[in-house]
């Protein structure tokens, strides 16, 4: 340093001169962070903010007043069966939906990956649903599975069993709902993989081989499952979250009918249906804070896990 | 387990419509350091591949130990292989990498499941097993790295672990494919001696694909030299060098690289360098065009001689490397390996005259291939 400062030339103040120097680095610094700070302030902060405002009053769309009721909005909630329903049906329905679609997916892709001319053909076919616009299929799913004309009960009665009526039947409505959410997700999710097996090395499967790994379910649980540990992350915190937001199957599909709520639904039969704009804002957090829940979570646990 | 012999019979492989190996026959004894050596595209790592079995050739045969393996799949070989990308599984420790081919072998899959492995596996074999591991990390000298993750290691550290996974177990035959050549120089001469002690200790056989003729010639007990699918020569590295057998050898082997010579066949078998007799002689008296080879070191300052006019002179060391030019044709340049210090009798326009030993000549026809050189006596006679 003092080698440094002997060769410089006698300036004004050497340090001010750097405080200056890093001031104006900083302000430029700021300036490159503003519109994005800006933009999450305007789009997600404020109204999460404002949000948890209402949450805490009755207020109801285009009510000229309302009145502060604390954690009122939250205790009805949790009383209100409805919203216990649509709380357990999400449930049921990420349940499904997470493991189909997360391992049908790697399933696929693995046997894509292994094809070769054919390959093209195979991932426009799995990755068609995603593209297509999911209200529209789900009429077409209501005609797949309508009880007198559809398809998939012509062949259950082809076969000799007596039709399933898959979207009245309470028991069969969400895991039929579920089965058209994994055939949505899986698509996608086999392109996430097939990205994942395309980026690991031949060389590891050779070694494997040369080490005595004979079999396929050796070379797997050797290579293949471990190196795409951080894929299967990313694929299974995408899946729940997009799993939590089912809601275009059940608004075409039932409408909510047969006790078929989930929690987007109600949440939006609440806010734009009935108005009721201070609960449906506590249910909107109560969902936020499970989707962040789950999603911390699931990072933090499986971080540890798939990092090397 | 003793070192097998790995034998291969008339072995063809094509990639669409080029042959990339056209019948390949070679013989590697038991124990042997033998290097396929060529430059790239030879053809010389598709033949360790099918060695290895993870390539299937169009014709031919490979034998381990006399038994036919060709059909048999890589992990029936019991064959090591060391890539050049090193191929450690990286989600591995140090201690599972190397453990992978003995928990592959002496365990049942069962016992190898994540979780409930541990229940189905016995105690006697894993106590084996790590046994093992630990020789094996004691021999490469990474004992203290059995617990850290490939990203964790340095290059010269994975290619340890890579060589330790190798020889955790016995196999029939070592295969390295370039396992070098992702290491700085330095580090790369030291683990050229390793290797070479590793397998003299080992005593096992030891087949070692490089573009790296100093890699080949330090360490080999045999050399193949490669070109175009086909073994060009295959001798000691002592053979390769002094007995080149086609000009593709001679150009390959040697650093500096081998001088060459355009030279013309009399009709009396005498050979001329741009006009200028060279004393040399071949039996047949056909007028034809060849090439003679000079190696640096048999180039020596003589009265009279292939005059040549010196360029740069390079200082090595205890060598010094003169590049120079023939007088009578500056396309024609040469290399002279002189001792430092060694005087240099120029005469006064600075022309040096070159002479050589007729036993360090060697002559390549029109065909590349090696042709014989005669006394000249024995050309008049």
């Amino acid at each position: 340093m003092t080698v440094l400062e002997a060769g410089h030339v006698p300036s004004a103040n050497p340090s001010a001169l750097l405080g200056r120097a890093r001031n104006r680095k900083a302000w430029r610094g700021l300036a490159f962070v503003a519109p994005s700070v800006v933009l999450l302030l305007a789009i997600y902060i404020i109204p999460v903010i404002v949000l948890a405002g209402f949450s805490l009053t009755d207020y109801k769309l285009g009510a000229l007043s309302y009145h502060f009721v604390g954690i009122g909005n939250f205790v009805k909630a949790f009383h209100d069966p409805v919203f216990l329903r649509s709380l357990s049906n999400t449930a049921l329905y990420v349940v499904i939906v997470i493991p189909f679609g997360v391992f049908l997916a790697l399933g696929v892709a693995m046997l894509v990956h292994a094809r070769k001319r054919s390959r093209a053909f195979w991932e426009a076919a799995y990755f068609l649903p995603v593209t297509a616009t999911l209200v529209a299929m789900a009429t077409v799913w209501q005609f797949l599975l309508h009880p007198s004309i559809g398809p998939v009960n012509a062949a259950i009665k082809w076969f000799g069993f007596e039709p399933v009526s898959f979207l009245s039947n309470p028991t069969l409505l969400i895991p039929s709902m579920a089965a058209i959410g994994v055939w949505q997700v899986l698509g996608f999710n086999m392109v996430l993989f097939l990205a994942g097996l395309t980026a690991i090395p031949k060389d590891l499967y050779e070694a494997a081989r040369l080490d005595g790994a004979k079999n396929p379910i050796d070379r797997f649980l050797t290579v293949t499952w471990p190196m795409l540990g951080p894929t299967t992350l990313f694929v299974a915190v995408t899946t729940s979250i997009s799993a939590f937001k089912v809601f275009e199957t059940v608004a075409v599909l039932t409408k909510g009918r047969s006790g078929s709520e989930v929690l987007l639904f109600e949440l939006y039969l609440e806010g734009f249906e009935y108005s009721n704009t201070g609960y449906a804002a506590a249910l909107t957090l109560i969902f936020l804070a499970i989707i962040l829940f789950l999603s911390i979570g699931q990072t933090f646990y499986l971080d540890r896990k798939v990092h090397y | 387990m003793a070192p097998r012999a790995v034998e291969l019979r008339g072995i063809g492989k094509g990639f669409g419509a080029d042959d990339v190996l056209k019948n390949i026959d070679l013989s590697i004894r038991p124990g042997e350091f033998l290097s396929l050596v060529g430059m790239s595209g030879c053809g010389k790592s598709t033949l360790l591949r099918i060695i290895a079995g993870l390539e299937q050739p169009d014709r031919g045969k490979v034998l381990i130990g006399g038994e036919d393996v060709t059909a048999l799949d890589p992990s029936d070989r019991n064959l090591a292989m060391v890539f050049q990308s090193y191929a450690l599984y990286p989600h591995m420790t140090v201690r599972q990498n190397i453990a992978t081919p003995l928990r592959m072998r002496r365990l049942s899959l069962g016992a190898r499941l994540p979780l409930v492995g541990r229940i189905a596996a016995s105690d006697q074999s894993l106590r084996e097993i790590d046994a093992a591991v630990a020789d094996a990390a004691a021999l490469l000298q990474i004992d203290h790295l059995l617990d850290r993750k490939p990203a964790q290691l340095s290059g010269g550290q994975r290619q340890r672990v890579a060589l330790a996974r190798a020889l955790v177990r016995e196999p029939a035959a070592f295969l390295m494919d370039e396992p070098l050549s992702n290491l700085d120089a330095k580090l790369r001469a030291h683990m050229r001696d390793e290797l070479a002690g590793l397998h003299r200790r080992l005593g096992a056989t030891f087949i070692y694909v490089t573009h790296d003729q100093v890699e080949a010639m330090t360490m080999s007990d045999r050399i193949a030299l490669m070109s175009e699918g086909r073994i060009e020569q295959l001798g000691t590295p002592d053979e390769l060098y002094r007995q080149p057998a086609t000009l593709t050898v001679a150009r390959f082997i040697g650093s500096p690289s081998i001088n060459l010579l355009p030279v013309d066949i009399s009709g009396e078998g005498r050979i001329h360098a741009q006009g200028q007799d060279l004393g040399l002689a071949v039996r047949e008296r056909t007028r034809a065009k060849a090439t003679l080879g000079l190696r640096p070191e048999d180039l020596h300052p003589v009265e009279n001689g292939l005059a040549v006019r010196i360029m740069r002179s390079e200082m090595h060391g205890a060598d010094r490397f003169l590049h120079c030019h023939l007088l009578s044709d500056e396309t024609v340049r040469l290399t002279v390996r002189t001792q430092f210090g060694a005087p240099l009798e120029t005469d006064a326009s600075g022309v040096l005259h070159l002479g050589f030993r007729q036993e360090n000549a060697h002559l390549f026809g029109d065909d590349g291939l090696r042709r014989a050189l005669v006394e000249r006596e024995e050309v008049a006679a």
